[in-house]
């Protein structure tokens, strides 16, 4: 049915799209990977040299490095661990019957759209502020001393806002994928006596696998790169306490002007998320066929 | 499901089911509470109803010229998104319509360009910016957001125009319909939703981000995303007016949010999810 004519116009239409990612993807990371073999500052933009792997070994050999890595690791999986568990429990409660669950539905999926740095100024100032937020006012009713969250706890504090931020995106994953799953074969189970816990184990989660792989990987490409969060709350700090390898990075390049540095940490930011991007490349591709 | 339940059930999972969406909720409420309060009010402890004051409001755009910020990002978000439309509804369709044997590779390469870790080209797009003179233009801004989401437009453009059925192509043809008649009469109308969505969700996603807006601007192209951000320290906005920047910063995009439910599912999991 494709004639030649219509072919060739079909790669006329395919071609910008394709030429403009292929530069955006290949020039800037070729600027990349050469800066980071050189010698170079903006301070001193002259004293400019070929640095061989000496920008990768500072990097590494860095103790803030691996204080980062770690860091993102926490920050990642802490994220994953309460997204998951809280997003399965929640998208299981709406999934019953309830009333106005247009609306519940509505208020959970509401804080993924909120833009990362009104997210954390909320959290930072009117929830964990130490003397004026909700958590300090809960304290003190019962009691309590407020708790500073973002000096005692920063890491924690991050991750309990970026939590919050990627909750509902999970909830609302894995509640599309828990109402295609079979209610017959539910009913046909709970007739037959299996407990709840069973049903869950043996009907639901594995239903809900393919989500649930699909939430993990992509979460986990955005959280390599959460940035503004820290930025208006703990600023990396105390220390490098709740210092990210992007923000490690971002330090690196737009206030110690180390381009070369930056430019090293950035090709180790690429192939840490390559690991991950190959998994969900399979996971995506298979659904092409 | 058809299956009878009983009221007080129901009513057990409605309390429970509420009482988890006020929780997750709450922050976004209580900074709306918080904007309609004084700055006394706003510190002076937990108290759940302001004194409906519009002060605040008034502040914020007298103070700092809210309105900049605000048309920046309206700005922005709109025109990286017809741009990014631009560019890949031909290259969607005829992905769609006309499938080579690369045309799965040629997807997942893009998919692939999605997964570059922004800070990873910090340095190379913050030297281009500075040399070329983008810095703190709205321009720069447009290209960058526009080629960070194209992958995303392209992909699901793809799953909607896929979805179109061929055989209402070949009636339309054994109708004597030309090439053009065809995309105009049939063809359109049924892309238009899938395209209208994939507007929807790449405004959204453009109107949030915050790593390159912060990165590359300073005061003439800032968007929302980076005026909020500057007011991290101290002694920035107070509580009252930093509340009402931010329900204005969030009010349009959460109202679209909610009518783009669906399609947040499909685009940000590229059709693996539907």
């Amino acid at each position: 049915m494709a004639t030649r004519q219509t072919q060739s116009l079909a790669k006329l239409m395919r071609a910008p799209a394709i030429i403009l990612l292929l530069i955006w993807m290949v020039v800037p990371l070729a600027m990349t990977l050469y800066y980071s073999f050189m010698n170079y500052n903006l301070l001193n933009p002259t004293g400019t040299s070929f640095a061989g792997w000496f920008n990768y070994q500072y990097f590494y050999t860095d103790p803030a490095f691996w204080e980062s890595i770690w860091n993102t690791l926490i920050l990642v999986l802490g994220v994953l661990l309460i997204t998951v568990v809280g997003g399965i429990a929640i998208a299981m409660l709406i999934d019953k019957p309830i009333f106005g669950q247009g609306i519940v539905r509505i208020l959970v999926i509401s804080p993924f759209f909120v833009m990362p740095p009104v997210a954390a100024l909320i959290w930072k100032n009117m929830i964990m502020h130490p003397s004026y937020g909700v958590f300090a006012d809960i304290a003190k009713f019962f009691g309590m001393q407020p708790v500073d969250w973002f000096a005692q706890y920063p890491l924690f504090s991050i991750i309990l806002i970026v939590a919050w931020q990627w909750l509902p995106f999970a909830t609302l994953i894995l509640l599309t994928a828990l109402q295609s799953l079979d209610g017959e074969q539910m009913e046909a189970a709970e007739m037959d006596g299996a407990p709840a816990l069973q049903r869950f184990i043996y009907l639901t989660l594995p239903h809900m696998a393919r989500a649930i792989t699909v939430v993990i990987l992509i979460q986990t490409i955005f959280l390599l790169g959460v940035y503004a969060e820290i930025l208006v709350t703990t600023n990396g700090g105390p220390g490098n306490a709740s210092t990210n390898l992007t923000f490690l990075i971002y330090r690196a390049a737009r206030l110690n002007f180390d381009v070369g540095g930056a430019a090293a940490g950035g090709i180790i930011a690429v192939v840490l998320a390559n690991i991950v991007a190959i998994f969900l490349m399979r996971a995506v591709g298979k659904n092409l066929d | 499901m058809a299956r009878a339940v009983s009221t007080k059930t129901k009513i057990g999972w409605t309390i429970a089911a509420w009482f988890v969406a006020l929780l997750i909720f709450f922050p976004i409420l209580y900074a709306i509470i918080t904007s309609f309060k004084t700055e006394n009010e706003a510190i002076a402890g937990f108290d759940l109803i302001p004194s409906f004051t519009l002060d605040s409001y008034r502040e914020v755009q007298s103070q700092y010229n809210y309105i900049r910020p605000f048309m920046n990002s309206v700005i922005i978000a709109v025109g990286s998104t017809v741009l990014a439309l631009i560019v890949a509804v031909p290259a969607a369709w005829a992905m769609a319509f006309s499938p080579t044997k690369r045309t799965k590779d040629i997807l997942m390469w893009m998919l692939s360009t999605k997964m570059m870790p922004a800070v990873a080209v910090l340095v190379p797009i913050y030297l281009i910016f500075l040399r070329t003179g983008l810095m703190d233009t709205r321009t720069g801004l447009v290209i960058v957001l526009m080629l960070m989401n194209l992958p995303i437009v392209v992909w699901m453009l793809y799953t909607y125009f896929r979805e179109i059925p061929g055989e209402i192509l070949e009636a339309a043809r054994m109708d004597g319909a030309t090439l053009s008649q065809e995309i105009v009469h049939v063809l359109t109308p049924m892309a238009v939703p899938g395209i209208a969505s994939t507007m929807l969700l790449n405004v959204i996603l453009a109107w949030n981000e915050a790593f390159w807006t912060i990165q590359l601007t300073t005061t003439n192209a800032a968007p929302l995303s980076a005026f909020i951000a500057s007011f991290s320290s101290p002694q920035g906005l107070f509580w009252a007016k930093l509340s009402a920047a931010s329900v204005m910063a969030i009010a349009p995009i959460l109202i679209m949010g909610w009518f783009s439910q669906k399609q947040l599912v499909r685009g940000l999991t590229f059709g693996a999810v539907k």
